[in-house]
């Protein structure tokens, strides 16, 4: 099967964590579906950038690497985010760069060096069927497009009208030190001891290998609350720090429930959320108070 | 009323009751203020969520506080009609925990009008409420790993339908054909906040 574009990209190897992602669908909240997207979007929409794209085109977004694709009928990507090593029918190819594959070309990524999350984007964008809207696979609801394993066949859309105008983006690869995420406190800081809050600003947190698109979570010292009554469920946003009974936070990434039972002791700004995003299992998160 | 800011890009209004989300998110609903993308209703609480870069918390809570809400109304949604098979495992674990015979649960389940309040879980799931709180029970102490689509629970003052197969918590007390969820449909949701439900005993 191959797209309106005539072309596509047939994934000869998964890797441990590849799907198909757009901006997501919002608005339908309050029938209880989530956004879900890309989970780093500023690289979901560079990719598409560096392509000519609608920023929200669809693309294929790989956690750790380990994605082999053949091109069916020649097409332009692009690879952002983590920065995998790629490789172009067994050359090296550079990340954050325009790449023209032509038919039957083979290309693979390795595990990225630093970062978590690559995106693999096509000019003319993945062409699966959209389900509400929205061509990203929505790992918590279940919704959207198949899971993309071996054998997979990606159609890709009809090219848009823009050229791309520039070969490579000059961008800084995620970190590999500590990431550092401005969090403002609230909505439910006044359910968690003052201590809790001191801790919350002054002690490390390191991000466990339990951690998927629905959320990052942490491990570190325990945040304790001074309100122990059940909270009844509540809406949820993008970045939101929940704290389960055992005290260490998650964060909310973008497949996060729509609502939650446990309280909120904080919100990631949605600028360090790609952040957030990007830390792998592992790595050190400490957080810094942003005003309120 | 409380307004709690949740990040740069969201708004937690905190309400006295379930009557008050439901009238504040009608009248949101009617005249959403600007910036706002997304209303999530919630059994105390109504999420705003925003487009950081149209508006702030504090600029949403400014309209948020001059909503004049229109006591007892409700969001204009339709009825439905949903046939059950009362034959649930934790029917008899109802029975004893609201001092019932399961015969009696039976008719206060179909006995009354039961409101969807707000929706979550999973997509399609809605959180019904009756008037009286005689089927109020604890969720199970362990949760079920395998609830079929279908499944008609019960769980604190709310009560629910699983749009799919899924984990689960709930009392579970009968089972319908009913489709909860179809993204084929606008919108997908049976069930969506403010639908009026009737429950309707079939054979099985």
């Amino acid at each position: 099967m191959t797209g309106s574009g005539g072309s596509a990209l047939e994934v000869l190897a998964a890797g441990p964590g590849t799907t198909v992602q757009d901006l997501g669908r919002p608005g339908l909240a309050a029938l209880g579906v989530g956004r879900s997207g890309a989970a780093d979007r500023p690289s979901l929409r560079l990719a598409n950038r560096l392509l000519g794209n609608d920023e929200g085109a669809a693309a294929v977004e790989v956690t750790l690497g380990g994605l082999t694709v053949r091109a069916v009928g020649g097409v332009h990507v692009a690879l952002t985010g983590a920065p995998c090593p790629l490789a172009v029918d067994g050359r090296d190819a550079a990340a954050n760069a325009v790449h023209w594959l032509p038919d039957g070309a083979e290309l693979s990524l390795g595990m990225p060096p630093v970062g978590l999350r690559s995106y693999l984007a096509v000019r003319g964008g993945l062409d699966v069927p959209p389900v509400l809207g929205s061509r990203s696979q929505d790992t918590l609801a279940g919704l959207g497009p198949e899971p993309v394993t071996e054998g997979t066949v990606l159609p890709v859309g009809p090219a848009p009208q823009a050229d791309p105008v520039v070969d490579a983006a000059p961008v800084d690869p995620p970190t590999a030190d500590e990431v550092v995420l401005r969090v403002r406190l609230g909505p439910r800081d006044d359910w968690f001891t003052d201590e809790a809050v001191r801790t919350l600003f002054a002690q490390a947190y390191r991000l466990s290998s339990d951690s998927d698109r629905v959320g990052a979570r942490l491990e570190g010292p325990a945040l304790e609350r001074s309100d122990t009554q059940e909270l009844p469920s509540e809406g949820m946003v993008l970045g939101s720090l929940q704290v389960p009974p055992s005290g260490q936070p998650t964060i909310f990434l973008a497949d996060h429930p729509v609502t939650g039972g446990y309280p909120v002791i904080g919100v990631v700004d949605p600028r360090d959320v790609p952040l957030a995003a990007q830390a792998r299992p592992g790595q050190t998160v400490r957080f810094r108070r942003s005003a309120s | 009323m409380r307004c709690l800011p949740c990040g740069e890009a969201g708004l937690l209004v905190e309400l006295d009751d379930l009557e008050q989300v439901l009238a504040m998110h009608a009248a949101l609903q009617e005249v959403p203020p600007p910036g706002v993308v997304d209303l999530v209703p919630a059994a105390r609480t109504l999420l705003l969520q925003l487009d950081p870069a149209l508006t702030d918390p504090g600029a949403v809570a400014e309209v948020v506080r001059f909503t004049t809400l229109q006591p007892g109304a409700a969001p204009a949604a339709d009825s439905v009609e949903i046939a059950v098979v009362y034959d649930g495992a934790d029917l008899a674990d109802v029975a004893e925990h609201t001092g019932m015979g399961p015969r009696e649960v039976v008719q206060a389940h179909t006995g009354q009008e039961w409101r969807v309040a707000f929706c979550g879980f999973s997509p399609g799931f809605g959180y019904l409420v009756a008037q009286d709180d005689r089927l109020h029970v604890p969720r199970r102490s362990t949760p079920r790993t395998r609830v079929p689509a279908g499944a008609v629970g019960l769980a604190g003052e709310f009560g629910g339908i699983y749009p799919r197969e899924s984990p689960g918590g709930w009392q579970l007390i009968g089972r319908t054909d009913a489709t909860l969820w179809d993204v084929e449909r606008d919108p997908p949701a049976l069930l969506v906040p403010g639908t009026r439900v009737r429950f309707v005993e079939v054979g099985a």
